[in-house]
């Protein structure tokens, strides 16, 4: 597809050779040091998982890898000789790829003007558009995703949007392919069917750097570890000589066993009441995502809402924290029907949702870190109607230690955290408003094992002072570990109760797949070929 | 249970009508959809009841050729749109660019030399048309250099150029741009006045630039990085879209655009004041949002923006020939530009409660589905 791109090697004759070297390289932002003296290799036709906790500096070293950004210091070898790559583009045309962790997709373009965007088929001077269609329905069929490459990009749904970027990543043709939490949006058959790329993609001599909180898919997928902390390599092993413990021992400095808070509530009485509600898919009119759900959470209860992608687990959320519209049926917190309040008036009530899209819902990208999270629980900090700096600094610095977010100051633009950091804040700004009942959309994504505990630690303690605690994940181990009990969704109905205790893994994944019924993946919006061409 | 078995049957029956309905694009969608192009359309209905002298060939090419200048503004604006900038200095390059062609017609004095030079027609043109783009480079410079937000960088010029053009006349007009056979530089008046096969030269001119700036922003990898820029910068940048040139390029390309303009309405009058085109860049914005682009960027088109420059003109003149007082024609035209984005949001209104009417009707549809079950 690519014109300059380097051929991919021939690479199974030269299996395990050192394609890429950083060596000693250093990074600092201002007074920040990301990257303290690094050495790290890439091998051909191998799959290398860089692990390490939020903050780390894994993102930091891939971008420089990728000529995103520039190192302060050390210098990058390919192939033995030195390169020096100021653009993105100068390290594609070298070969070298990257699946950024935040997603990085223009709205207002479709998934193959996505895909093709700054290498665009040009045929006599024109974009050859047909072609570009065709190729793009090609990598999204590779990842059997047969979505319309015609759809607009902003009318996907979030692991929709991650499997282009992936899509994007292919058609670059790289011979080192770096991915940076590239399944944080992905379902569980999603990540299978992109092991499967990524094994034929190494077969024939691509190598990978895989970054990945989900520590499982490392040791399943990757040759070597590298464990990078605090900005240095601190270990580093072939995968087959490892295990889970090693790796978390590493990474956090403390054992795995204690990384989930046992979870032993007794609930009270009923304070969230939920009966029959029904919402639409958003981006798909005519459909409902949510078809009749009902459930009691009760005080001092936390409740896991497990489902594969398209189960309704997300419009369910968002439709009782007032970001969708219940179409019907009633939301009862203490009696008072929130199903037709706005969002304000639920966070007044008590209501909050932690959304699944940080940067698009989660954070306003100009504030600071401290304002960022003050954000939704301004009214506290209102003294004789100013807002108090003193208030409000003292309650961001003690939600800030809570949830444990790394910042070189609460001052510090949001945008210079890490992504797990930026996670923390997002989950700190609801702390913030002292909800009664606390919603949370995939509360990990992107967070370390070490911060996982540190946050489900939390969601404990909310539980045990009276408050209820509603999450929805799609990993097995959060919903087993850090729950009361489980509700499995599938085609937007709660399709199985079950209690944590007396289920195991296997369980709730067969419950969870054979409910799901082979749903329409493709959700064409009747807006989406709206593109910018003119008729 | 048998009674609202009873009940549900004749709202199913309601719900599927209106489903064949709202089916396909409900008339109000399709309506709001085109509505630049049918407030167009309203218009010349409005003026021709009011007055016979609308709807003639006439004064359709009369109007039409005062829509020219400002379309043609509005392309270049356009572009700067839809990488979500502004270009507020586009009215003065019109004034400047009138006044270098003014110079230069009259005679230019070059000092150094101790002579007047009296070049052709063609070299007054491409020079008034550079400086009107190097006028965008320095929008561009400011812009993708110096981090100046587009709106500050292109104010500043806006005064510069107007300052430039008082300063090189001294303030005065420049009368009588015919020029003289005996210096060989007539034909000056050909862009204001002349006619080719019958249609004014102005509008001619528009038609190219429309449909080089078409081909521009949807054809080429050019008008891709455009509509990449103005969606998500940041995403285009990580792609490999040399961002920094593209907002160079469009600077420069408004800034041609009005450097055109400013020679049409020099070469109609036959002079060039200093003070032409003074707030034309807030009929070129008009324009373009009324054609339904977004201020935010990632969002306009060429048809849009060509709409809404007709919108605008047809609309001053048509309020001129029905005799509508000066002072009332400000405030209409204020009052289409706020209707048009009105309409815009109630477009997306508009989308989300016929998303949700649908599927409210499907939970009916799904409720009837299941009571025979339940009543069996
Ligand atoms: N643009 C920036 N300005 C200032 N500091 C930055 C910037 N980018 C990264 N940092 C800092 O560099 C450090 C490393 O960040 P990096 O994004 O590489 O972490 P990471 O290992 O990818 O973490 P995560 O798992 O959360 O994605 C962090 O302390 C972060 O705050
Ligand atoms: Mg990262």
């Amino acid at each position: 597809m690519t014109t300059d791109a380097a051929p991919v090697a021939d690479g199974v004759a030269h299996r395990g050779e050192v394609v890429m070297r950083a060596e000693a390289v250093t990074k600092a932002y201002g007074g920040t040091h990301a990257l303290r003296g690094v050495d790290f290799e890439i091998r051909r036709g191998e799959v290398t998982a860089l692990i390490g906790e939020n903050g780390a500096g894994k993102s930091t070293l891939m971008k420089i890898l990728a000529g995103v950004e520039q190192p302060s210091t050390g210098v990058i070898t390919l192939d033995g000789v030195p390169v020096d790559f100021r653009s993105p583009t100068q390290a594609v045309a070298h070969g070298v790829a990257i699946i950024h962790q935040e997603l990085n997709l223009c709205p207002n373009l479709s998934i193959s003007d996505n895909i093709f965007l700054a290498r665009e088929e040009v045929r006599g001077g024109f974009v050859d558009f047909a072609a570009q269609r065709t190729a793009a329905a090609a990598f999204l069929e590779r990842l059997e995703e047969p979505l319309d490459p015609t759809t607009l990009a902003g009318d996907l749904r979030l692991g929709q949007q991650q499997l282009v970027e992936i899509a994007r990543a292919l058609s670059e043709d790289a011979r080192v392919l770096i991915m940076d939490e590239p399944t944080s949006a992905l379902s569980h058959a999603e990540v299978e069917v992109l092991f499967r790329v990524i094994r034929d993609l190494t077969s024939r001599g691509v190598s990978i750097v895989y970054i990945s909180h989900h520590l499982d898919e490392c040791l399943e997928l990757a040759d070597n570890a590298v464990v990078l902390r605090d900005g240095r390599i601190v270990a580093e092993a072939p995968m087959a000589d490892v295990d889970l413990g090693w790796i978390v021992t590493q990474m956090v400095g403390r054992e795995e066993g204690d990384l989930y808070a046992p979870m032993a509530h007794d609930p009270g009485e009923v304070l969230l009441s939920v009966r029959d509600v029904v919402v639409a898919d958003p981006d798909s009119p005519g459909r409902l995502a949510v078809r009749g759900v009902s459930f009691d959470l009760h005080a001092g209860e936390v409740i896991g809402v497990y489902g594969l992608m398209g189960a309704g687990r997300t419009e369910l959320l968002e439709a009782l924290a007032g970001r969708n519209r219940i179409l019907s049926g009633t939301v009862e917190l203490d009696g008072v029907d929130l199903a037709r309040r706005d969002v304000a008036s639920r966070i007044e009530q008590g209501l909050i949702l932690v959304p699944e899209d940080r940067q698009r819902d989660g954070l306003v990208q100009t504030l600071s870190v401290g304002a960022n999270m003050a954000v939704s629980a301004v009214n506290q900090f209102l003294r004789r109607g100013f807002v108090s700096r003193r208030a409000e600094t003292a309650a961001v610095t003690e939600t800030g230690a809570k949830v444990r977010v790394k910042t070189a100051s609460f001052d510090a633009p949001i945008g210079s955290l890490s992504g797990g950091n930026q996670q923390k804040v997002v989950i700190g700004k609801a702390l913030l408003t002292s909800p009664r009942v606390l919603v949370l959309d995939e509360p990990t994504r992107g967070i370390d094992v070490g911060a996982k505990a540190d946050i489900f630690a939390l969601v404990a303690a909310q539980a045990r002072t009276g408050r209820a605690v509603l999450f929805a994940t799609s990993e097995v181990g959060e919903v087993l570990y850090a729950c009361d009990r489980i509700l499995v969704m599938a085609r937007g109905e709660i399709v199985a109760e079950l209690d944590p205790r007396t289920t195991d893994r296997e369980q709730l994944m067969a419950v969870a797949d054979t409910s799901a019924t082979p749903v329409d993946t493709t959700s064409f919006s009747p807006t989406g070929s709206d593109t910018n061409d003119e008729a | 249970m048998t009674a609202t078995k009873n009940g549900s049957a004749p709202v199913s029956a309601t719900a599927q009508a209106r489903s064949r309905l709202l089916g396909n694009r409900g008339v109000g969608e399709f309506l709001l959809d085109q509505r630049a192009f049918v407030a167009l359309i309203v218009l010349v209905i409005i003026f021709a009841l009011m007055t016979d002298a609308f709807l003639t060939p006439t004064n359709l090419i009369t109007m039409t050729k005062h829509v020219a200048y400002n379309a043609i503004l509005a392309l270049g604006m356009l572009l700067v749109i839809i990488t979500g900038g502004i270009d507020l200095s586009v009215g003065s390059i019109v004034g400047l660019s009138g006044i270098v062609a003014g110079v230069m017609l009259q005679g230019w004095d070059l000092s150094l030399f101790d002579t007047t030079a009296y070049p052709a027609v063609w070299v007054v043109v491409v020079i008034s048309l550079a400086v009107g783009g190097l006028v965008g480079a320095l929008n561009g410079w400011l812009i993708t250099r110096f981090n100046v937000a587009p709106f500050i960088a292109t104010l500043g010029t806006m005064y510069i150029a107007r300052g430039a053009a008082l300063l090189i006349s001294n303030g005065s007009t420049f009368p009588r741009l015919q020029g003289d056979p005996e210096l060989g530089n007539t034909g000056f008046s050909f862009l204001g006045v002349g006619r080719p096969l019958g249609i004014p030269t102005a509008i001619w001119i528009m038609v190219i630039f429309a449909i080089v700036i078409w081909v521009l922003a949807t054809r080429t990898r050019f008008g891709r990085h455009l509509y990449a820029t103005g969606g998500n910068e940041r995403a285009a940048q990580l792609s490999g879209v040399l961002v920094k040139s593209v907002k160079m390029r469009v600077y420069i390309i408004s800034g041609l655009c009005a450097g055109m303009a400013g020679l049409i309405i020099a070469s109609e009058l036959t002079s060039a004041a200093p003070q032409t085109g003074q707030s034309f860049e807030l009929n070129a914005i008009a324009a373009v949002v009324i054609g339904g682009a977004s201020l935010a960027g990632g969002r306009g088109t060429v048809k849009g923006a060509l709409i809404g420059a007709f919108v605008i003109g047809f609309l001053s003149d048509g309020l001129v020939l029905v005799g509508v007082s000066s002072f009332w024609q400000t405030v209409i035209k204020g009052l289409v530009i706020v209707l048009a984005v009105i309409l815009d949001q109630s477009q997306e209104r508009l989308k989300k409660a016929r998303a949700a009417a649908q599927a409210a009707q499907s939970v009916k549809r799904e409720l009837a589905d299941r009571q025979p079950v339940a009543t069996a």
